[in-house]
């Protein structure tokens, strides 16, 4: 799983070794949203957030002579920003586990649904009605959901479906197994198409 | 020949992420998708849940402040000239 760094990295760790400004604001640019938007997941305020992202890139800044090149940069640098915003989650109360995970959270779908002999639909979903309306309206029901999930779920379901990284990704930056990372984005996703399906029969 | 047993709409909706994430091994693919051929309702399940991810992908990026990010260049600064 390790992934060393590209060339391209090995670069750029040169340059901000050599303390070439320029250099850090294109990294602090290209990575600055995706930490924002994991730190808010993590801690649950933007505020907060903001403060981790700070906190979090002065401790790559710290460790940039000691980083040993065993991850890639990318991971090393999201690595550093998880464990920080962990750290302010846990002293603002919130637990945020990405090991354990929650207790069963039972099954994906009402089982009500099905018939109880075959477990054959009773009560199917419906096809997406068409309609060019409908693409802005999911946006905000999904974003909505997504802000409705637990922090766990929320961070992964963003990296993997927001921010569009793999599970290799996702799975080395918090620090998660991959059976782990693949029930927390099921339970997250499970949740954003039931909301989608109320939305659509509400709709109707 | 081993028949096996038909998925149950009720097992295919547990299934669906990995099978999405390209976890399910060869055989229990060609189920899933035997029965996902022949139902309609699991189909209509399946496309709500890509939907989903679609959308998800269309939700925009927050920037940082940009008051946030001359801190940051501060910070850098401050750094280069301390160590």
């Amino acid at each position: 799983m390790a992934v060393m760094p590209s060339p391209a990295e090995l670069q750029l760790l040169a340059d901000l070794r050599a303390g070439d400004e320029a250099s850090f604001a294109r990294l602090v640019d290209l990575y600055g949203p995706s930490m924002l938007r994991i730190a808010r997941s993590i801690v649950g305020s933007r505020s907060i957030a903001e403060e981790v992202v700070q906190e979090a890139w002065l401790g790559v800044l710290r460790g940039l002579d000691r980083f040993e090149g065993r991850s890639s940069l990318k991971t090393w640098i999201f690595r550093i920003l998880t464990n920080v915003a962990k750290t302010r989650a846990y002293r603002e109360g919130r637990s945020v586990s990405f090991a354990e995970l929650e207790a069963d959270e039972g099954p994906s779908v009402d089982p009500s649904r099905f018939e109880p002999a075959f477990g054959h639909w009773a009560d199917p979903p419906h096809g997406l009605p068409e309609s060019r309306l409908l693409a802005g309206e999911l946006r905000q029901v999904v974003a909505a959901a997504i802000e409705r999930l637990p922090s766990s779920q929320r961070t992964v379901i963003s990296l993997r479906d927001v921010e569009g990284w793999s599970s290799e990704e996702v799975c080395n930056a918090l620090e998660l197994s991959e059976t782990n990372q693949r029930v927390l984005l099921h339970r997250a996703r499970t949740k954003v198409r039931r909301a989608i399906e109320e939305y659509v029969e509400g709709r109707r | 020949m081993i028949v096996e047993p038909e998925l149950s709409c009720r097992e295919l909706v547990e299934l669906v992420t990995d099978y999405l994430e390209g976890g399910l091994s060869r055989r229990e693919r060609v189920r899933f998708e035997s029965h996902l051929a022949g139902c309609e309702g699991c189909t209509a399940y399946i496309e709500q849940m890509r939907a989903g991810i679609a959308a998800a992908g269309t939700l925009t990026e927050e920037d940082l402040d940009p008051a946030a990010r001359d801190a940051l260049l501060a910070v850098f600064r401050d750094w280069r000239q301390n160590r």
